[in-house]
């Protein structure tokens, strides 16, 4: 596990546009997945004979049903805009790392294929045959994508380059080039209910170790329920918040919250995941499964409400697809859906960020706060990709950016920001997002962090800061594995949660 | 799959190098595996890589850090029961190397 050697980027005071170095990140192969999660998922495991028939039949069949693709694929116009707007290329120098060079490695096909000059001069109009070397590029690049959507913010035609990363890796599993990673997860949450593969037992048995620690700390018996029908909130959250470090601090501190405001709760076993990498992975068929399980738990268990946890693309899928996914929220009008609507309370937003839900409670005065027992930590805070550029919080413009920051300022006495083009809307990913947080990519991730660390040193010395406040099971796990890469301790690296778990008066 | 031929016994392992099969696991693999992953195994080694096989073989799963930490705390004093002593046994990580070494599957997920 040692890994390959690479070279870890010099931290400087602002991330300065690399000068290009072609190929430097060719090397890098996510592992391949296996025959029994791919079997299981429904895909080949080796590249099928057809491959390129079957890639070309996938890619008109995703170009038929999501417009949007196509327009990405024809609007182009090769301003420039994006190319130094993704950490990956201005971490690793290469080229193929440049969002329109991500884009062109699917756009010279499509043009081969599916428009008409392409087809009769393809020469004259950049359009090139798919061949096995294209694929084995789009393997290797589509895999060196977080589908941040940062570059998307700059696009002045709005292409969204995660969008074309998620049609390509569809494509790649369609003719057996999946990749083990998501593979493995994605088969793993859909038999044993979470990604981790965290079967209910073990599940029961480390919540009732944490409520004995939780007791032995604080003196007050907070529960963290489980399968517990008729509670009022079901709780969905990543399952990395049962099994890691510092992901269970943020649990602890939900537990605290609901705890404190005398609320009924549960967790699930059948839905004991918030993670959805059929979104990372392109498949709405898949995204579907996987969200099912909570409308399934939900109905199960008889709640009112549905709160998600601390976990970046799940918020996303959660806020902007579980209404036509599953009916939860409003928008799917088959039976269950219409029950779920009728079961759910409607004066609050279905779903709920667990940020909103404390939130709300700071601001009705429920929760009390000794935020003097923070005072050893000077906190910023990271804004996740998906929550940032993917959904939204509260009931104004921009929630999403502060009501994380105002609980933080609510529990702790010393908060810096990161500089403003490095945040909010312009956040740089972790560099571990969208099915990239895997140890055989991390180099991909340590380089792909830069810009984000870069920002961070920068408060750090300046600032003093000691915390990088999170809202994201993966932005956790990437960073306490490559933090120190950059010189920082792990121990940096903690939930907003965790925060409010520190401060947080209990009776 | 690749296979690993250590004190005169084939195993199987996967690209990562964790062992393909659970039961196929003893002491030498879990030297070569540790000696692969550069890490010099003593008794503390030891006591960690035995509880987590002993808690694979109740829950079919390699236990949660929190779980680990305090069963080392229980029985190996409230000093050692934490996540950094658990780094400097295991560099990369306990979950991973930790299990790894023990024979386990890899974790996987957002850890």
């Amino acid at each position: 596990m040692a890994g390959p050697e690479f070279e870890v980027p010099k931290l400087t005071e602002y991330t300065d546009v690399p000068k290009i170095k072609e190929g430097a990140m060719a090397h890098v192969k996510s592992f391949p997945a296996a025959k029994a999660s791919q079997e299981f998922l429904g895909y080949p495991w080796e590249l099928t004979e057809d491959w390129q028939e079957r890639a070309i039949n996938k890619m008109g069949d995703l170009l038929g049903k999501y417009r949007s693709l196509r327009v990405f694929m024809d609007a182009c116009v090769h301003c420039g805009a994006c190319t130094d707007k993704c950490h990956y290329f201005l971490g690793t120098a290469d080229p193929k790392n440049m969002p329109v060079a991500r884009q062109e490695l699917m756009r010279k096909v499509y043009r081969r294929y599916f428009t008409l000059p392409g087809k009769i001069v393809p020469w004259l109009v950049g359009a090139e045959d798919l061949t096995k070397e294209t694929l084995a590029d789009w393997y290797s690049y589509y895999h060196q994508c977080s589908e941040c959507r940062r570059c998307s913010v700059y696009c002045p035609y709005g292409i969204d380059t995660a969008e074309i990363t998620m049609a390509g890796r569809e494509i790649l599993n369609t003719v057996g080039m999946g990749q083990k990673y998501s593979s493995e997860i994605l088969t793993k949450v859909q038999k044993i209910g979470n990604n981790l593969g965290l079967p209910g037992p073990a599940l029961e048995d480390t919540l009732l170790g944490l409520e004995e620690d939780i007791e032995l700390d604080t003196g007050v018996p907070v529960k963290i329920p489980l399968d517990v029908k008729g509670a009022e909130i079901l709780l969905i959250t990543p399952s990395a918040d049962f099994f890691s470090e510092p992901h269970v601090e943020s649990l602890i501190g939900y537990a605290k919250v609901f705890h404190a405001a005398g609320a009924s709760w549960t967790l699930s076993t059948h839905a004991s995941e918030a993670g959805n990498f059929g979104l990372f992975n392109g498949n709405y068929e898949v995204m579907k499964k996987v969200a099912m399980r909570i409308r399934d738990a939900a109905l199960e268990l008889g709640v009112k409400r549905i709160i998600v946890g601390e976990c970046g693309h799940a918020w996303r899928v959660a806020y902007s697809f579980w209404n036509t996914l599953t009916g939860i929220g409003y928008g799917g009008n088959d039976p269950f859906s219409i029950e779920l609507q009728s079961q759910l309370d409607s004066r609050y937003p279905q779903p709920m960020h667990i940020c909103e839900y404390t939130w709300d409670l700071i601001e009705k005065g429920t929760l009390k706060f000794d935020k003097s027992l923070n005072d050893d930590r000077i906190i910023t805070f990271h804004d996740s990709c998906n929550v940032a550029r993917g959904s939204r919080m509260g009931n104004e413009p921009g929630g999403q950016f502060t009501i994380p920051r105002n609980i933080i300022r609510a529990v702790a006495n010393n908060f810096h920001d990161m500089a403003p083009e490095t945040i909010g809307e312009a956040t740089f990913c972790c560099g571990g997002g969208g099915g990239v947080l895997t140890d055989d990519l991390i180099e991909v991730r340590v380089k792909g962090a830069l810009p984000r660390m870069n920002a961070f040193n920068n408060v750090v010395q300046n600032n003093g800061v000691n915390f990088l406040g999170l809202i994201c099971a993966i932005c956790k796990a990437q960073f306490t594995k490559v933090i120190p890469y950059y010189g920082f301790d792990r121990s940096m690296v903690g939930g907003v949660h965790q925060l409010v778990s520190t401060a947080i008066k209990l009776d | 799959m690749p296979m690993v031929e250590v004190a005169g016994k084939s195993f199987e392992v996967d690209e990562e190098g964790y062992l393909t099969n659970l039961a196929d696991w003893n002491q030498d693999i879990a030297g070569y595996l540790a000696q692969e992953e550069k890490v010099e195994m003593t008794d503390s080694h030891w006591e960690v890589v035995n509880f987590l096989r002993e808690y694979y073989d109740e829950y079919q799963i390699a236990p949660a850090v929190r779980v680990l930490t305090k069963a080392i705390s229980k029985k190996l004093g409230a000093d050692k029961g934490n996540n950094k002593y658990l780094y400097e046994l295991f560099p990369y990580g306990p979950a991973k190397q930790a299990c790894k070494i023990a024979g386990l599957p890899k974790p996987t997920g957002c850890i």
